[in-house]
């Protein structure tokens, strides 16, 4: 069997193997309830308060501002739709055009339930305009939820500075940062974020847990209506063994919070550097002087980007693309699109994103495999030998 | 994941006539780079005007890829007039069928087709603006209302998976929509008028054409899908003579396919008192 070269960790994680070991007990032995009256299941609980702690030390958090949901999306779903429901008579809310589907996919139902809704532009390198930001707060503004990084170019929101103009108007302030959390260093103590989301899997937990952070004393109306747990702020019985799986992940995170922003940012360079200077005709995507450690998006002009997939996909190796052919929509990413990166380019762009698991073999390996494969769809793509004999012009110039 | 057929990854692994003829007689571009596909179809016929070589070269997913090294394999050593028969679902069904959301990509191979059979016969492909439909892929209400009857799409995502039309801003889905309706009601406007034809007496002669036609149309296309075929005997009154050939020849279900299916087909199209025979060599 050919080795898996897994390169689409913004896309999931492997499971930790410590995570795993921690989790099995509460499958076949603690699998008690912690809302039981008897010490069996209230055993747990205490395993549940170590599992926020970690989580709460992972963001500088206090443990009681962690609260466990089932993924990233139930997180962003319950910060809108809770601050929503807290300020009725406001009816604007403000977001980006670069936002994961968790939120953007929420503008189109906000927009028929009569919310005004304003998405920020972003430049060629996917940065924001804070003056912009500034322009369109307004009184009636219920919430603004800006992603921390984003999750195909990995670019890395100004937070605390889009925090500050937001807080200076008493506007409640929420970030998707599932991508950010565990790849750079947070701390919530000193910041001007009032409701944060995070998913497990991105960080070698497993896939249905999730954590929406909510800063002591944000109102807050759960989207889980149910039993009291949580404080009352998320209906329904602890995902215990994920909890606990979570606990730890956030627990090695911390650990690997140097690794991440130093081997991992070397061979992320490293890989880029190779595939920029052995293919010819290949951007880079977004603002690099402010990037997540672990991701590249690069674009191959006069190829798809489905075709790439699949030809590495041949080599073992696992990335993920922002054309149109891989989404089985029609139009390359929205993220692509709203930076401007000409459709020429786009439809052939992919997303490399690494892990502390990833190592310069498998690194090597990609870099020595790709060009050959760029070559072989150039050769079989009409645009290329127009662009060589000057009959097209590059979008790189565009 | 796509769930593409074991064919179409071969085709897209080991694509067949990559590259562009010196010369050519047909040339057939189609698609952009803005459109995320394109396809530069060109072929070259030899003294009998059948098309001796086929090449192309295509920007796109690896269904795009597959159809159209399956589309050159397809028209080699065909005439012209054989090798514009070939339908986008001709190409799919090559591959061993697409995923709904690639149709597309078969619908790319057979526009290149045509318009590079256009370019060798010198017709101008018409290019209407006026009537552009889809705004975001350039598309035409005609080439929507040929490809939504050719394929038989009813749904406006159907007509998206297809033609790539309303797979963009979408602001012309309801535009899409009153076209499959028209053509819903043509449809039923075509069947009652064929009801009232088969009330009328035919001669033996014209019943004869219309069974030949209808043969030719509606039966002979899916039994050659199968490497089977269909060949017309004797017309006695309303028995029809018919006798199998290739596969259709020795397949068990013979019978099924002679009353269920070529029964029906003539029934429907020719006379409802037609009665099917099959004529064994």
């Amino acid at each position: 069997m050919k080795k898996t070269v897994y390169l689409d960790n913004n896309a999931t994680t492997q499971v930790a193997p410590e995570v795993v070991e921690e989790m099995l007990p509460y499958f076949h032995d603690l699998y008690g309830n912690p809302s039981s009256m008897h010490s069996f299941g209230g055993q747990v609980t205490r395993k549940i308060e170590e599992a926020r702690d970690k989580v709460a030390s992972l963001l500088g958090a206090q443990p009681d501002e962690i609260v466990f949901t089932s993924c990233g999306t139930e997180s962003d779903n319950a910060a809108i739709m809770a601050t929503l429901d807290r300020y009725p008579e406001k009816r604007h809310f403000v977001t980006t055009r670069v936002e994961h589907p968790a939120v953007w996919n929420l503008c189109p139902y906000l927009r028929s339930k009569d919310y005004r809704i304003t998405e920020l532009s972003v430049d060629r390198k996917g940065r924001l305009d804070l003056e912009e930001l500034k322009s369109v707060l307004g009184e009636d503004t219920a919430l603004v939820s800006v992603m921390y990084a984003n999750n195909e170019t990995g670019v890395i929101f100004p937070i605390e500075e889009v925090g500050r103009i937001v807080k200076a108007r008493e506007i409640p302030f929420h970030t998707d940062a599932v991508q950010a959390v565990g790849k750079i260093p947070l701390d919530m103590s000193k910041s001007s974020v009032d409701m944060l989301s995070l998913s497990g899997h991105k960080l070698h937990a497993p896939k249905g847990i999730g954590v929406l952070y909510l800063r002591r004393g944000t109102k807050f109306t759960p989207l889980m209506k149910g039993g009291h747990q949580e404080k009352g702020r998320r209906g329904g019985t602890e995902n215990v063994p994920y909890i606990v799986g979570l606990g730890k992940a956030a627990e090695l995170a911390l650990e690997h919070m140097e690794q991440e922003n130093t081997r991992i940012r070397a061979l992320r360079d490293r890989m880029e550097e190779g595939i920029v200077k052995s293919i010819p005709n290949t951007i880079v995507n977004g603002d690099v002087d402010n990037r997540l450690p672990n991701t590249s998006s690069v674009c191959f002009e006069y190829v798809e980007g489905e075709s790439i997939l699949m030809m590495i996909d041949e080599l073992g190796i696992c990335a993920s693309s922002g054309s149109a052919c891989t989404s089985g929509s029609l139009e390359p990413s929205h993220v692509l699109r709203a930076m401007g990166v000409p459709f020429t380019a786009a439809h052939g762009s992919i997303r490399l994103s690494l892990s502390v698991y990833n190592t310069d073999e498998e690194i090597d390996h990609l870099v020595k495999h790709l060009p050959p494969i760029i070559e072989k769809l150039r050769e079989i793509s009409p645009f290329w030998k127009d662009f060589q004999e000057g009959k097209m012009p590059a979008a790189s110039a565009g | 994941m796509w769930d593409y057929t074991d064919k179409v990854f071969e085709h897209f692994r080991n694509p067949r006539n990559v590259g562009e003829i010196d010369n050519p007689d047909g040339v057939g571009d189609v698609g952009s780079l803005a459109c995320g596909d394109a396809l530069r179809l060109t072929f070259k016929l030899d003294e009998d005007k059948r098309i001796a070589d086929a090449k192309f070269k295509t920007f796109g997913c690896a269904s795009a890829i597959a159809s159209s090294s399956a589309l050159t394999e397809m028209i080699k050593g065909k005439t012209l007039e054989d090798a514009e028969k070939i339908t986008n679902q001709d190409i799919a069904d090559f591959l061993g069928g697409l995923p709904e959301e690639k149709m597309h990509c078969s619908v790319m191979g057979k526009e290149a087709l045509d318009a590079a059979i256009a370019y060798y016969r010198g017709e101008a492909i018409e290019e209407d603006h006026e009537n552009v439909v889809c705004k975001c892929f350039g598309i035409t209400g005609e080439e929507i209302r040929e490809i939504a009857k050719l394929n038989g799409l009813r749904t406006v995502e159907q007509v998206t998976h297809y033609t790539k039309a309303g797979g963009g801003c979408s602001t012309c889905h309801p535009e899409i929509q009153e076209i499959l309706r028209e053509i819903a009601e043509e449809a039923e406007r075509e069947k009652k008028a064929r009801a009232a034809q088969s009330g009328r007496k035919l001669t033996n002669l014209q019943k004869i054409k219309l069974i030949e036609e209808t043969m030719d149309r509606e039966i002979r296309p899916s039994l050659k899908q199968d490497g089977g075929d269909i060949d017309l005997v004797d017309v006695e009154g309303d028995k029809v003579y018919v006798g199998f050939r290739g596969t259709c020849s020795s397949c068990p279900s013979s019978e099924f396919t002679l009353k269920g299916y070529v029964q029906e087909k003539l029934r429907e199209f020719v006379s409802p008192e037609i009665e099917v025979e099959e004529m064994t060599k």
